[in-house]
């Protein structure tokens, strides 16, 4: 059941094209990864989700029904550039963000003890955010987010300025949040978590989606028959041996063993690859290389932009 | 809770929580108090030193004439007494030395030698004395010259005051008492007040906006909240510390006047009142002798003659109205500035015609009646400090309806337009803003 949609939504500003057709679908407690290079029109969809901005033309939907100002309390936003009152108590500010969303006061206060205390950082409540480093303010504005246990999330870049260890406890977090029935919108470049944690992702670039579905098809996808070779054996027999059918792309020597990775040019199949293979060497073992989300950004968008 | 009046009470509280805001409104209160309390208690301990003048009066004419007045007493030295204090003047009981030359009657001049500086109440008591028995006698001399018996007593009626009361006819024909003094400090008070509060106000909304922008959590906070919520929030959040603020200086400048009742008894206050009274009569005893008890009842019946009502409708009114279009103004250019710099350059053309309205104040409370005060109280922009300078003087209803009207219509349309920058100016970061693009701005669709 899909939790947001938003369909063939138009943005122009001034002289330019910032969204052009663009339709998503969310499917709820689901992580949805929304990915693009920088300037491709991301973040005014976010803000459009948000209802910062309104779009030009399309629509939005949140669980079924059009959305209005009123669904903004079931969203939870945490944006790329973000920064908190400089001289305000910590703790009164949560409080006061926590409230704009639409807890009380009482509420309000009860969550965030809660967060605060799971996340060790309850003697930060009575500081100044001055005090803090850049790091420590992504977790205040991470648990201001969550904090009135929104239906919707949505994070630009969230583990920009932390650390490997905070990264992991951020990632855990959100992945736990999507378990008690939270769904994520999720915009980063760091595309190793897109792996880990996104079930499905779209793809803009300059305004237009290019690319959208769960995230093991679109890996699927971008499959170029290129796989990885364990075996013992004379590198120089092996060559010799695929000839002209296969482009060799690596070959690493170690001690025991050695790697090779080829691609298919031919249309050949893996048993063809075997047959040449076997003769010559020992195979430990044999596998298709799924492209990494690296990869599948970097192909998609050259594609896009050649077209 | 509602939106607007939670980010309303956060303003609210952020700035009377302040200690600059707590320091500032109990100081200026006990300063002008202290200031007030000081003046009084040095016109009263002053001259307290008791003074010996010796005197040596070369003339001759003064020889008994000179008595002792205050504090101050003179005793008349002979020539060798004179030569002998002037060389060792510290080391006598006197404080100074007044000679007066044998050719005072010409030169007009005498000489006050003395080791410290001398008061300016003192130099000016023994040139009065000098000046007031050389005048006596030169008169008496005219007068036994002229052989006409009672001419020193028709002289004296010579002396004259006129005193100017200026009536009004109101509209309804009724003649009343009206000073245009009065009416002139009132006008131009209220025309500062107004400005000051509007500037300083308005300031603090566009601060409090640039701050939002520059901190970047004003993304966060326009995802929870309409701008326009925002906006309204802030803006009345700022008046209502104006307004806390006038109320504590009221509250704070009543009770310290009931202090300083008490603190002054009623002997001392009438001291004052003598003090007072002897040093205008030193300078000026024409003045003083109109000076009296119905002088002040007559300011208080002018004062009483201030249409006081419409004047504090139209000061609230002028007031809220003003800080309205301004505070909403600056706030759209909090909004769409990024840098202290370029919000200094979009101050200006902002607040010009605030600037102007004060630098027209002094014209208009000298003729309320004039084409610059017509003008410049029916614009909008003027008429917030204008009009409230020409009230005080009684003002044609049709001018009053007419310039409130525009003010009202100005004003809607300069927060409509206001909203828009500022929705636009929120998320718009390192472009440089000029007045061209904020005009372009307004064009835009949502």
């Amino acid at each position: 059941m899909e939790l947001f949609e938003a369909k063939n939504v138009d943005k122009i500003f001034a002289a330019t094209q910032a969204l052009t057709d663009v339709s998503i679908s969310v499917k709820e407690q689901s992580i949805f990864g929304l990915l693009g290079p920088n300037g491709a029109g991301k973040t005014t969809l976010i803000r459009i989700i948000n209802q910062i901005t309104a779009p030009d033309s399309g629509e939005i939907f949140l669980n079924g029904k059009k959305m209005t100002r009123a669904d903004i309390s079931n969203i939870g936003y945490l944006p790329e550039e973000r920064g908190l009152y400089k001289k305000m108590k910590i703790g009164d500010q949560a409080i006061y963000l926590a409230q704009l969303k639409g807890l009380s006061r009482k509420e309000a206060s009860r969550n965030l003890k809660k967060w605060f205390e799971k996340f060790e950082i309850m003697s930060w409540w009575n500081k100044n955010i001055e005090e803090l480093s850049k790091g420590m303010q992504q977790k205040v504005q991470f648990i201001t987010t969550v904090v009135h246990k929104p239906k919707l999330l949505i994070f630009d870049e969230p583990f920009s300025g932390f650390d490997p260890i905070n990264t992991n406890l951020i990632k855990q977090e959100i992945l736990k949040l999507r378990d008690e029935g939270a769904t994520v919108i999720f915009s980063t470049h760091n595309m190793g978590s897109v792996e880990e944690l996104c079930d499905h992702i779209a793809l803009i670039n300059k305004s237009v989606k290019i690319e959208d579905g769960p995230t093991d098809e679109i890996r699927e996808k971008y499959k170029s028959n290129i796989y990885e070779i364990r075996y013992r054996g004379d590198y120089n027999s092996v060559s010799r041996s695929l000839g002209q059918q296969y482009k060799i792309i690596g070959h690493t020597e170690l001690k025991k063993e050695n790697h090779l990775t080829v691609q298919y040019l031919n249309g050949n199949s893996n048993n063809d690859l075997l047959q040449a293979l076997i003769p010559v060497s020992e195979i430990l073992s044999f596998e298709e290389v799924i492209p990494s989300m690296n990869d599948v950004f970097i192909k998609a968008v050259e594609k896009s932009n050649k077209n | 809770m509602n939106k607007t009046l939670l980010i309303l009470k956060q303003e609210y509280l952020k700035r009377v929580k302040k200690k600059s805001f707590i320091i500032l409104t109990l100081l200026v209160p006990f300063l002008m108090a202290g200031m007030f309390a000081l003046i009084i208690f040095l016109s009263l301990n002053n001259d307290k030193e008791e003074r010996t003048i010796a005197v040596y009066d070369e003339s001759t004419l003064f020889l008994g004439e000179f008595g002792n007045e205050g504090y101050t007493k003179y005793q008349f030295v002979p020539k060798e007494e004179f030569q002998e204090l002037k060389g060792n003047l510290k080391g006598s009981e006197f404080y100074a030395l007044l000679y007066i030359p044998e050719n005072i009657y010409s030169a007009n001049t005498a000489q006050l030698i003395s080791e410290k500086q001398v008061p300016i109440e003192l130099s000016e008591q023994i040139e009065r004395k000098l000046s007031q028995f050389i005048e006596n006698d030169k008169r008496r001399k005219v007068v036994a010259e002229s052989g006409i018996p009672d001419l020193e007593e028709q002289l004296s009626h010579t002396k004259t005051r006129i005193q100017l009361n200026t009536l009004k006819i109101s509209d309804s024909g009724e003649a009343t008492k009206s000073s245009s003094v009065v009416a002139f400090i009132a006008s131009y008070a209220m025309g500062f007040i107004i400005y000051f509060f509007v500037f300083m106000y308005g300031a603090m909304v566009m601060r409090s906006v640039m701050e939002e922008k520059k901190s970047r959590i004003i993304e966060v906070i326009i995802s929870s909240v309409k701008p326009s919520q925002l906006m309204a929030g802030k803006i009345i959040g700022t008046a209502l510390v104006g307004l806390t603020q006038v109320a504590i200086w009221i509250v704070l400048g009543v009770v310290s006047l009931l202090v300083v009742q008490n603190f002054f008894t009623p002997e001392s206050a009438q001291q004052i009142g003598q003090s007072l009274m002897e040093t205008q009569s030193q300078m000026n005893p024409a003045m003083a002798q109109a000076a009296d008890q119905n002088k002040i009842m007559e300011v208080m019946e002018m004062i009483g003659n201030l249409n006081i009502p419409l004047i504090l409708f139209c000061f609230v009114f002028y007031f809220l109205a003003g800080y309205l279009l301004y505070s909403s103004l600056l706030g759209a250019v909090g909004a769409a500035v990024d840098s202290d710099e370029d919000s200094q350059q979009m101050v200006l053309p902002v607040t010009f015609p605030l600037i102007l309205s004060i630098m027209l104040l002094f014209p208009i409370a000298r003729n309320p009646e004039g084409p610059v005060a017509f003008w410049a109280s029916i614009i909008p922009f003027t008429s917030p400090v204008a009009m409230l300078a020409r009230v005080p003087y009684g003002i044609p209803t049709w001018e009053l309806l007419l310039s409130m009207f525009l003010l009202i219509i100005t004003t809607i349309g300069a927060i409509a337009a206001a909203a828009k920058i500022y929705r636009i100016g929120l998320l718009m970061y390192g472009k440089k803003v000029n007045i061209k693009e904020l005009i372009k701005w307004l064009r835009y669709k949502n």
